[in-house]
């Protein structure tokens, strides 16, 4: 503090010394000039200032305010782990206390981008260790953080309370062990959707014994080893304000038993495998099935607080009714990992009447999802994924499922919804059934499908979608659009942020519509459409302004990227195959497109197969 | 462009002319039987891709996928990524449906990369944890020494690696490695017998390792002799 407050005063030497040495002379009393009084003010003020946009139009506006600004900064988001380097980062907000980085761009998720592309957490971490010191929270997602990363974590925050990692990969339980035993605050420890290598280390025995822990959420479920369940069960008991927990498929629905019995405070639970261990014979299993069944009843029974339920990864059917006694509670219910048809979903959704998230399987058909629509009113996001995520398969989620929910569910922000065929008059009725959607992702699994009934392109569907849904942020589109659609989405889609777009498209003039007309754009992915480089160009006065540019298997050509690179210096064009081999080209075009400003130039890291233009 | 014409896939009319594919582009109609058949008659529509001039004032463009793979009627082909579910739910999905409970699914998960991997677990006498590696990645026994040698580096002190890799035919260079401090790595092959590594040809070795130990050469002289056997009875 007193660092920024001696910079200020040689900033304002006119009056600062004649202000000190009229103090100075007065004595003991030191009455501090106007600026100071100000930042003092504002920085009292700011503290309580935690959205980030209000943050950033804050730092805007003078030098002041900039400082103050920076000094009161607890929370920093990193939405591009390459848009700019972990010192800048470290020097600018000093007082830092939560940092979220996100790495790698989304369609690494579904292989588009090949191993060891980048995002490593090592040079944040290290840059951190010295500059953090009281840092207690750390959220990544994409990253590549190996089990030297996480010991670093564990051995430089003293007061380290919340890991939270999504969909990362390179570190495995060895990792897990050293922070679980030398994190000693730890509070919150979240493992979502990450790959985590199995270094046949048993973590769970190594939180520290005979003491309570600190812990109040405890995420393992995507820890694909299993759990020595003893280590467990202890480490449970000794949690007393454990309230998520989230257990892997290697936990059995009778060990779940034994660990919901000791926690009746939870609020938030996934189930691990809900089934019986396969161990157990038929015949024991069918003694013990009835005093099982009771048992299991009143174990949820006695979980009043449960608000989230998910897991069920292994799911023996029959069981699923033993979670009704908390379905009048449920707020969050994901069985996105469950194979039950409508007859098997009926019995348990229709008590769910606060139901506010719901995640689940195409398995429900049609019928599974007219009893959700029939019966959950406040639902505000609804996920149906696929169980068979091949072409031409039979999906039986349809027009028929997505119009119901559109009747029985008006308040509706959010959807993701796999099927393999559309009509556009359901979604066009969505559109004005859900006028509130914020987050419109509809997946025709079928490339190129057009309406089913009319056999036109989707164009007056999406269409619909941005004109009637004013508060649309996140869309992505899929079966046969043409350039229509586009004009469409440029039209209306002015608070759309992120964009998705695969297999779609006619002509340049599509992407054109989009760069041009979407003014909020700040994402946008694009795959295997027919968008070159003179869309590209369309795009030079908004790509400063966006996260990033993804174009994958499109028409672009080396020569428009570089001439992009060229206009643009401040952009880091790379350009790469998803296969990982050298060059960059598949025939004429650009194989993959990634580009993103950077406050720091080009990354270092880059491997050799990618060519940043 | 134009020499792609003939692998191009249009979406525009079957035979068309230019003036009835602005017609269309018009009312935005298109008949479903009429995409359905334009995408399973593509090799056979030289005549149609032609009509589609990519010149033409307008820049119309017909829709055109990326030759990178070619539709198979009637089914199409399965594509990288394709639909956008993540492989961890996939994966997972698979071992469902195939009721493999008994070993996880090998292949990575959140990267791309084709085939299968051979994952095999390589642990080291002192070190605090396992380690995994995809012997597939590697062409070499060069090439897998050093990828072991950085991976435990800061346990060995640069006592493993240093040697390269260990020279079967020099009987007493061997004899010296192994009464040494020095580390050496060891592998269980396919009839459940320890070996050191090296003993064969690369890839017999890939397809019949199991996983990797790395052992101080003082507790693998018990597996010297039946190396050197197997060894001198190849040459």
């Amino acid at each position: 503090m007193t660092d920024d407050r001696s910079e200020m005063s040689e900033d304002d030497a006119g009056d600062g010394t004649a202000a000190r040495s009229r103090n100075s002379a007065a004595g003991d009393y030191f009455i501090p000039y106007p600026d100071q009084v100000l930042e003092n003010v504002l920085e009292n003020v700011l503290v309580f200032l935690k959205s980030r946009r209000d943050r950033n139009a804050v730092s805007l506006v003078c030098k002041s305010w900039y400082r103050a600004e920076a000094y009161t900064r607890s929370d920093v988001f990193i939405g591009n782990c390459y848009a700019v380097a972990p010192r800048r980062v470290t020097q600018r907000f000093r007082r830092v206390r939560s940092v979220t980085i996100k790495g790698r761009p989304r369609f690494a998720d579904f292989g588009l981008v090949p191993r060891d592309w980048g995002a490593h957490f090592s040079p944040w971490v290290s840059t951190m260790a010295i500059a953090y010191r009281s840092l207690e929270k750390i959220h990544l997602k994409r990253m590549s953080v190996t089990d030297d990363d996480l010991a670093v974590i564990a051995h430089s925050f003293p007061t380290f309370k919340e890991l939270i990692l999504v969909c990362c990969e390179g570190f495995g339980t060895s990792g897990l062990a050293v922070v679980v035993s030398d994190c000693r605050r730890l509070r919150v420890l979240e493992l979502i959707e990450d790959d985590v290598s199995d270094d046949e280390v048993d973590w769970i025995s190594c939180f520290p014994v005979d003491i309570p822990t600190n812990l109040e959420s405890l995420t393992f479920d995507c820890v694909e080893s299993p759990i020595n369940f003893d280590s467990l069960e202890k480490l449970v008991a000794r949690s007393p304000f454990l309230k998520k927990l989230r257990l892997n498929r290697y936990i059995s629905i009778a060990q779940l038993y034994r660990l919901i019995i000791r926690a009746p405070q939870l609020t938030h639970l996934g189930t691990g495998s809900f089934s019986p261990p396969e161990q157990q014979q038929q015949q024991q299993q069918q003694q013990n099935d009835n005093n099982r069944d009771s048992d299991f009843v009143s174990a949820f029974a006695a979980c009043r607080g449960i608000v989230c339920l998910s897991g069920f990864r292994e799911i023996s059917p029959e069981y699923l009714p033993a979670i009704v006694p908390v379905c009048a509670n449920l707020t969050s219910l994901n069985l996105s990992y469950a194979n039950i048809d409508a007859e098997q979903l009926k019995p348990v959704i229709r008590h769910c009447h606060k139901l506010q998230v719901f995640w689940v399987l195409d398995s429900i058909c049609d019928e599974g999802l007219q009893a959700v629509g029939a019966t959950c009113k406040d639902l505000r996001e609804l996920r149906v994924f696929p169980i068979d995520a091949t072409e031409n398969a039979e999906v039986p989620v349809s027009d028929v499922g997505l119009l119901a929910i559109s009747l029985g569910c008006r308040k509706l922000r959010s959807i993701l919804y796999f099927c393999q065929q559309m009509t556009n008059a359901a979604v066009i009725a969505m559109s004005k059934n859900c006028p509130d959607l914020v987050v419109f992702r509809l997946c025709i699994i079928d490339r190129y499908r057009p309406d089913h009934v009319t056999g036109e392109p989707m164009d007056e569907g999406f269409g619909a979608i941005v004109k009637n849904c004013k508060k649309l942020t996140r869309l992505a589109v899929s079966g046969l659009l043409t350039d229509r659609a586009f004009s469409y989405i440029g039209q209306y889609g002015k608070l759309v942020r992120t964009l998705s777009v695969a297999f779609n498209g006619e002509s340049d003039i599509g992407l054109k519509y989009i760069l041009e007309g979407c003014t909020n754009l700040q994402k946008l992915e694009i795959r295997d459409s027919p968008f070159g480089d003179s869309a590209l160009w369309s795009g030079l006065h908004h790509f400063y302004n966006m996260r990033f540019v993804w174009m994958s298997s499109c028409r672009v050509t080396r020569q428009g990227c570089t001439n992009v690179a060229r206009q643009l210096p401040r952009l880091v064009v790379e350009v790469f195959r998803g296969d990982g081999v050298e060059g960059g080209e598949r025939g004429d075009f650009v194989d993959t497109l990634y580009m993103y400003r950077s406050l720091d130039g080009p990354r270092a890291d880059a491997p050799h197969y990618v060519n940043i233009l | 462009m134009m020499h792609l014409k003939e692998t191009e896939l249009c979406l525009g009319l079957p035979g068309g002319g230019g003036c009835e594919a602005e017609t269309l582009k018009v009312t935005g109609k298109r008949g479903f039987s009429e995409t359905v058949d334009l995408m399973l008659n593509l090799q056979a529509n030289d005549q149609s891709s032609s009509s589609t001039d990519l010149m033409n004032d307008k820049k119309l463009q017909n829709s055109s996928k990326n030759n990178k793979d070619v539709i198979k009627p009637p089914a199409k082909a399965q594509v990288v990524g394709w639909p956008p579910v993540r492989n961890h739910r996939k994966n997972l999905m698979a071992q469902k449906s195939h009721n493999e409970e008994t070993e996880k699914v090998v292949a990575p998960t959140s990267t791309g990369g084709s085939g299968a991997a051979a994952f095999v677990k390589v642990s080291m006498d002192g070190a605090p944890y396992l380690r995994k590696v995809d012997l597939k990645v590697y062409e070499s026994y060069q090439q897998l020494s050093d990828a072991l040698a950085k991976m435990f580096s800061s346990f060995t002190m640069g006592d493993y690696g240093s040697q390269g890799m260990i020279d079967f035919m020099n009987e007493s260079k061997l004899m010296d490695l192994l009464n040494s401090s020095e580390y050496v790595p060891s592998y269980e092959d396919k009839d459940g017998d320890w070996m050191l590594v090296g003993d064969v040809p690369w890839q017999m070795f890939v397809d019949s390792c199991k996983r990797l130990r790395i052992m101080k050469g003082s507790d693998a002289i018990g597996l010297a002799p039946r190396a050197m056997e197997k060894c001198k009875s190849r040459c």
